[in-house]
């Protein structure tokens, strides 16, 4: 689809707005509709979208294999340790309120952003396999 | 429920989808369909008031898993192969769309205050829980006074969206257990077809450069779980 010109164009505009987007979700999670798991499918479709116009040499190039691989399990990890840590400040497995003032609403988004990271990482993986199998 | 007729219409044509899906013989058109299914459930979940499920059913159905389904694609004929209709998978089908009809029979009307959902003191719970800013920010009003303090206040949380709340706090353990389950599945079709340009080199290579191959991954797999 390299040639495409429109579409090249059309994705060049759009794909900025698409990625911003899914922060907008992701930060905004609490006022709206959404959290990590929308916003983590949006960011994730821009990229998609991006290695699906541009090659998927281009994508890997933006956002490294390795990287999103690491990040699979960087998001368990960032929910799991925001467990962590509210046992060592002296409240239960994910007790928010340890966190102190406005802990609950700290929790919530360091929560949502690890599952941000495990969703995003996980469904670009995918894509990357599928694309790296279909482009031999 | 101002407009039954949307809820019709979008309904028909999720019916319609779903049949052409079905009789479709043509892969490519039948993957893009699924993404067409996808969209209208999508909008027919807002106008059921769940925006978070539409978000999430226009961002996974219609999105991303209509774009795996046509890498799966690429790898496949684009025909679907033509086999004999048995009359036999016709009666399954029938009995099994009849015996989940039947289910439904026993569930509430939309929008039912008397469902048990409704009725269930924990969603009374939650709602207040969510909705109501924690004890230390209500003290400064006055009108905290007003309405008696409620022993859900320790709990208080103050997210004006419920949804998020119930899943990232009350239901946190949850959330977790689905991140954990998002996470095997990644990491499944990782091990599985990540790394397929590579094993590809390596078996047009001598087998003994496996071990070199093996060596090569174990630390970047600490990596990731350290």
């Amino acid at each position: 689809m390299k040639n495409q010109l429109i579409l090249r164009v059309v994705a060049k505009l759009l794909i900025p707005y698409i990625l911003l987007y899914a922060f907008y979700v992701q930060w905004h999670g609490d006022f709206g509709p959404g959290g990590g798991f929308q916003a983590g499918v949006i960011f994730a479709a821009g990229i998609v979208l991006y290695g699906l116009i541009f090659g998927l040499e281009a994508a890997e190039k933006a956002i490294q294999p390795q990287i999103v691989r690491s990040g699979i399990a960087l998001g368990l990890l960032l929910y799991i340790g925001v467990g962590v840590v509210a046992m060592l400040l002296g409240g239960d497995f994910l007790d928010y309120d340890a966190l102190g003032h406005h802990g609950q609403h700290r929790g919530i988004l360091l929560v949502e952003t690890g599952v941000f990271i495990t969703v995003a990482s996980v469904m670009i993986s995918i894509f990357y396999s599928f694309a790296e199998l279909v482009h031999d | 429920m101002n407009a039954p007729f949307i809820d019709i219409i979008l309904l028909a044509m999720l019916a319609v989808t779903a049949i052409s899906i079905a009789r479709m013989r043509n892969l490519f058109a039948a993957a893009m369909l699924t993404g067409i299914f996808s969209l209208l459930g999508a909008c027919w979940m807002v106008f059921l008031d769940a925006p978070d499920v539409a978000f999430t059913e226009a961002a996974v159905g219609a999105g991303l898993s209509t774009v795996l389904i046509l890498a799966t694609l690429c790898v496949l004929p684009a025909q679907e192969k033509d086999t004999a209709e048995s009359p036999l998978a016709l009666v399954a089908v029938l009995l099994t769309g009849g015996v989940l009809l039947y289910g439904t029979l026993d569930m509430p009307s939309y929008g039912d205050p008397n469902s048990p959902a409704a009725q269930n003191p924990i969603t009374e719970a939650y709602l207040y829980s969510a909705q109501h800013p924690p004890e230390h920010a209500g003290d400064s009003h006055a009108d905290s006074s007003e309405h008696g303090a409620s022993p859900l206040d320790r709990y208080a949380v103050g997210i004006p969206n419920t949804v998020t709340t119930v899943l990232a706090s009350f239901r946190g353990y949850d959330t977790m257990g689905e991140t954990a389950v998002i996470f095997t599945a990644g990491l499944g079709v990782v091990l599985i077809l990540g790394g397929a340009r590579h094993r590809r080199l390596q078996l047009t290579d001598e087998p003994n450069v496996s071990p070199d191959d093996e060596h090569d991954h174990v630390p970047d797999d600490d990596g990731q779980s350290s």
